[in-house]
């Protein structure tokens, strides 16, 4: 699954447009960075309701192509401006965690839920 | 070329501010330290001090410092005609002593703070090795400043590859800044990406950096991120001026964070920041003191063999 299929999914907004479309190896669900930090792989997509610069910054040092901003949180300019900077891409879900990581592990195929 | 003649007089300052935390207290304390004991009297503090030219004798009880005497006690004694008084009598009995495994910079914070004019040092066991004054200080920054000055001059005959793995930068950061927070980890991880260090790598030293500048932006009141990279291993020092960590075990525990509402309300204060430096460095080290600073070092080895080594 390629980073643009991610708009795909239902809800979901594509709100960084400037970013590679790379393949997506994985996903990562959290809210504290320093566990982002920790376990994200490279090339995931990070799901969280963190909707600020320092998420962008993780994203970038960690490898993430792609966050999902969940719950609809409202997304500032300036973090839309450093994802584009890191050419990380930013979409917004009106879903929970919970469920943005069910749809996209179903993408992913690395899903066992059918 | 322009733009970094007019930050010159930045980095030599903060080029200082590195040498002082490099240095070790007890590289540059005097380890020849008169002491009295406690029967000792005032008399006898008097040879001590004009034999030597010193200005404060420790007063010690095996080995543990129990009081000083200074210059100032010496002439209220000898003023009130009592200088065969037990040293005892005279001393100032709550010492501030200093560790010799504390960095210089401990020592420099200690002097602003206290009004004292030297320190007894003492090791692990608390026990006096040494003592520093700030003729100490001097001398040992002028030692270290003549060495440096002696490199640059050496580096400036001798200009390094512009592609070459060899790096010293050091980045200053401020409290509660979480805007510049991450700069400092993305220029390293750019510099190390244009020189092809395996990504794995340079993930690693993004972790250890982005956790430290965090750290100094906010728990600390301020201070300095430094890296010093060459073919064979990435240094990142992080030096703040304080507050100090109380308890650090705790604070290397999974876990366990003072952070406030505001810093958690940014996505930080899990309690793995410390623990996540360490879990990905080769050699890792913390030295804390409240009120003085915290220091942290994280060594990243780029050989593999040496990283099987030190693991």
């Amino acid at each position: 699954m390629k980073v643009s299929e991610l708009e795909a999914l239902e809800g979901i907004t594509c709100l960084q447009h400037d970013f590679a479309d790379v393949e997506i190896l994985g996903g990562y669900t959290s809210d504290l960075l320093s566990d982002v930090m920790a376990h994200a792989r490279e090339q995931s997509v990070l799901i969280t309701i963190q909707a600020h610069k320092n998420t962008v910054a993780v994203a970038s040092l960690t490898g993430i192509v792609a966050i999902i901003f969940c719950n609809n949180r409202p997304v500032t300019d300036d973090v839309l401006e450093a994802a584009g900077k890191a050419s990380v891409a930013v979409f917004r879900t009106p879903h929970n965690q919970y469920l943005t990581s069910i749809a996209v592990a179903q993408h992913l195929g690395g899903c066992p839920a059918r | 070329m322009r733009e970094e003649g007019m930050e010159e007089p930045l980095q030599s300052s903060l080029r200082v501010q590195e040498l002082i935390y490099g240095l070790r207290i007890g590289e540059v304390m005097t380890s020849r330290v008169f002491a009295v004991s406690r029967n000792c009297t005032m008399h006898d503090v008097r040879v001590i001090m004009k034999k030597n030219a010193i200005s404060g004798v420790p007063v010690v009880d095996s080995k543990r410092v129990v009081g000083i005497v200074t210059m100032n006690d010496l002439m209220n004694a000898l003023e009130q005609g009592r200088m065969d008084d037990c040293v005892t009598v005279w001393m100032a009995g709550e010492v501030q002593t200093l560790a010799e495994d504390m960095p210089l910079s401990f020592a420099i914070s200690a002097f602003g703070k206290f009004p004292f004019r030297q320190f007894p040092i003492v090791n692990r066991k608390n026990e006096l090795v040494g003592i520093i004054t700030f003729r100490n200080i001097n001398l040992a920054l002028i030692r270290e400043l003549s060495r440096q000055l002696r490199e640059m001059e050496h580096k400036h005959e001798h200009p390094p590859d512009p592609e070459s793995l060899v790096l010293v930068k050091v980045y200053q950061l401020h409290r509660y800044d979480f805007e510049n927070g991450g700069r400092a980890s993305s220029e390293i991880k750019q510099f190390l990406k244009q020189r092809g260090i395996p990504a794995k790598l340079i993930r690693r030293v993004a972790v250890a950096s982005y956790e430290l500048e965090i750290n100094l932006v906010a728990h600390s009141i301020g201070g300095m991120l430094g890296f010093d990279i060459n073919r064979d291993r990435i240094k990142i020092s992080s030096h703040d001026r304080g507050p100090g960590i109380a308890d650090v075990d705790k604070a290397m525990t999974e876990g366990y964070s003072t952070a406030n509402e505001w810093i958690r309300s940014q996505g930080f204060g899990a309690g793995m920041g410390l623990p996540n430096v360490r879990r990905v460095s080769d050699d890792f080290a913390i030295k804390s003191a409240v009120g003085m600073g915290t220091m942290v070092q994280a060594v990243i080895y780029l050989n593999p063999e040496e990283q099987n080594e030190s693991q």
